[in-house]
């Protein structure tokens, strides 16, 4: 039973450090329905700029900001140079773009800092651990990125649900046309809808770096699990992209943790194993197509 | 006197113009890209170290050496192969880092008569019956890597053990030649899956189980995070860990840092061996490049080393008896000292025990503390006709 808690308390875990993924790429996608392969590199550049100033200024709280703010400025450089012709593309046209930007970003990045992984370590007063379960004692960065994942969770839900901003984000997103007449600015509104996504990928990337290895590529190794979740969830909504991860997250969580229990059950030692792994890892895949049978749009689709 | 004159300089131009066809071209198909591009940059750098040291030559042979990227990518690997094979007439090559790369170049490779000296990947399918006459291996069988840590956990006394490996062949192969050596008892078996980042689930599920030790095969970023994790987790205090050197490179170690030490590693080779060629090698390569070399640059080195070795036997010629005759003798001075090659063309040579220490200047480094298994060869030579 304490496993149990255990393994949920990381499925959790898990599912939050991919919402904070998922969550700018549905912004993107759904608001400006545009396909950004580039999202992963973003966050790479995220983990990039976090590492490389952690390790000039020994500490991980000037490295987060410093890396938001990078991103922040790589994501309106993007945005102005490239992205604003793909808007009223189809999607081959994006995916064709954004596909050459990792190819751009990888050769970039290579250049800056080299092909070596780079050292990233959490900062020392979350370095220790915390008895939430007795006896399982659970590392305090972790548990920060639980409360960080539900604090963007909440904050972008009340930012697109509760303020003006939002409102004109979700008007247009569903009447681009109407908005323009009415005398907004869409291009204004999208360039800031792009810079929040990749505020939200680097500030993914700067968090995960210290618990995951910060190199090259890193960010299309993340990619295809954040894409499952923002179908599963549905296109454009930061509730979908929240459940989504959730349901992904725990998934693939108990997935690893119980399949091999129960496949030993049924079979001896190395084959149990072998079997147990393998199921594990198409689990997410087979969520997708169930929830793409029952709900081919998503779970919580949004307006449009 | 003006006509001898005459003569010696039209000997000596065309001496030069002999000397120049005679330059051998070798095709270096590595991985540069991906997550995993280090490794290949290394390898090359490596071996482009040995070339240079001779100002261009190898055994005193002028050599070109092409590279390119492979991407990780099986296909990938067979164009750029077959690209150069035709347009380039290459017909030494080197560079390839992944089996499964591997796997599909070098029988096209062989086919086609050229020989292959392969720095790194060393899979089981081309060292058993299906052994290739022109294809080598400098750096190991993948099982002697795994056999080496396997022999390191039994002499550390572990009892019971737990070991993690992805779920694809290399991840079974490395479980399979761990228990080989080990004989221990193995309470659990944790395949993880290729493109897994987060371990925090294998983590609780070594917890439950209670160890005295675990092995664990992730090589490149995926170690940095099983490691990252492992040390958070505080796991690390209580249950110790023995890994093969792919799991606790150099680099692994300078990305981890603190999270390295007390973990044992075998390798075949560390910076501190203390023989001439590795020392110069390490001089060499820190003063070229600027960072210290790793375990794959040491095996681009060596590589370049063998060859130079056979090109001098052969005067340069790519003959493939006169080659082998020369090759098979080893007679380089390796990186890693001793080394012979078995009648399957892959290394003998010893594995050490090696130690993540933190040195004088703060830094989390690997020390070599003794060695574990000397003279090993791998299980598959017997079943070798050649």
């Amino acid at each position: 039973m304490q496993l149990f808690f255990e393994q949920s308390l990381n499925g959790l875990q898990f599912s939050l450090t991919l919402f904070l993924l998922a969550a700018g790429l549905t912004l993107v996608f759904g608001i400006m329905d545009v396909i950004n392969l580039a999202h992963g590199s973003l966050y790479m550049v995220g983990a990039y700029a976090g590492a490389l100033v952690a390790q000039r200024f020994g500490s991980f709280w000037i490295a987060l900001p410093a890396a938001l703010i990078v991103t922040a400025l790589v994501g309106m450089l993007l945005e102005r140079v490239i992205m604003r012709h793909l808007y009223g593309r189809d999607h081959l046209a994006q995916v064709l773009a954004t596909f050459g930007l990792i190819l751009f970003f990888n050769g970039f990045v290579t250049w800056v800092a080299g092909r070596s992984p780079l050292l990233m370590d959490i900062p020392p007063q979350l370095g220790g651990y915390i008895e939430i379960i007795p006896g399982v004692p659970y590392p305090m960065y972790r548990l920060m990125i639980i409360v960080l994942g539900i604090a963007v969770a909440l904050g972008l839900w009340w930012l697109v649900a509760a303020t003006r901003i939002g409102m004109l984000i979700r008007a247009s997103s569903e009447r681009r046309e109407i908005v323009s007449a009415l005398g907004m600015d869409v291009t204004k509104i999208f360039a800031l809808v792009f810079a929040l996504g990749a505020i939200l990928a680097g500030l993914a990337g700067v968090v995960i770096g210290p618990i995951r290895s910060v190199q090259i590529g890193m960010g299309e190794q993340v990619l295809i699990t954040a894409f499952v979740v923002i179908v599963v969830g549905g296109i454009g909504s930061i509730r979908g992209a929240f459940i989504g991860s959730l349901l992904i997250g725990m998934c693939d969580t108990l997935g690893r943790a119980y399949a091999p229990l129960f496949f030993k059950t049924q079979f001896s030692g190395q084959v149990a194993d072998g079997l147990g792994a393998t199921t594990a890892s198409f689990l997410i895949y087979l969520l997708m197509a169930l929830v793409l049978i029952v709900r081919p749009r998503g779970l919580f689709p949004s307006g449009r | 006197m003006r006509m001898k004159i005459l003569a010696l300089a039209a000997a000596a131009l065309f001496g030069l113009a002999g000397s120049v066809s005679a330059q051998v071209k070798i095709g270096f198909i590595t991985t540069l890209s991906t997550p995993a591009g280090y490794l290949g940059e290394d390898a090359r750098d490596g071996f482009m170290l040995a070339a240079s040291e001779e100002g261009g030559k190898l055994g005193g042979v002028p050599v070109q050496v092409l590279v390119q990227d492979d991407k990780l990518n099986p296909a990938d690997g067979k164009q750029i192969a077959e690209k150069w094979a035709e347009s380039e007439h290459v017909k030494l090559f080197s560079g390839m880092i992944f089996s499964n790369v591997a796997a599909a170049v070098v029988p096209q490779l062989m086919e086609g008569g050229a020989i292959y000296v392969s720095p790194n990947a060393g899979p089981s399918n081309f060292a058993g019956k299906d052994c290739k006459p022109n294809y080598y291996v400098a750096s190991w069988q993948n099982d002697n890597l795994h056999e080496s840590a396997g022999a390191l956990a039994k002499k550390l006394g572990f009892k019971k053990m737990v070991l993690l490996a992805p779920n694809y062949q290399a991840g079974k192969d490395a479980i399979t030649g761990f228990k080989r050596t080990y004989g221990g008892e193995v309470i659990d078996e944790i395949y993880t899956s290729l493109d897994q980042l987060d371990f925090s689930t294998e983590i609780a599920r070594i917890r439950a189980a209670k160890p005295d030790a675990v092995f664990q095969f992730h090589p490149g970023g995926q170690g940095i995070a099983f490691l990252k994790q492992w040390a958070q987790s505080g796991l690390k205090d209580q249950i110790k860990m023995v890994v093969a050197s792919p799991s606790l490179e150099q680099k692994i170690v300078s990305a981890v840092g603190d999270a390295a030490l007390g973990i044992y590693v075998t390798s075949h080779w560390n910076t501190d061996f203390a023989n001439d060629a590795n020392k110069a090698f390490v001089k060499g390569f820190t003063a070229k490049y600027g960072r210290e070399p790793t375990v794959y640059a040491s095996q681009g080195y060596d590589t370049a080393k063998l060859i130079g070795a056979a090109l001098k036997a052969t005067g340069g010629k790519l003959d493939a008896d006169a080659f082998r005759a020369a090759m098979m003798k080893a007679d380089a001075k390796l990186t890693r000292g001793k080394f012979l090659f078995n009648r399957n063309r892959h290394p003998i040579q010893d594995w050490y025990q090696l130690e993540a220490v933190k040195g004088a200047d703060g830094k989390v480094k690997l020390q070599t503390v003794g060695k574990v298994l000397e003279n090993l060869a791998d299980a598959y030579a017997q079943d070798c006709k050649l």
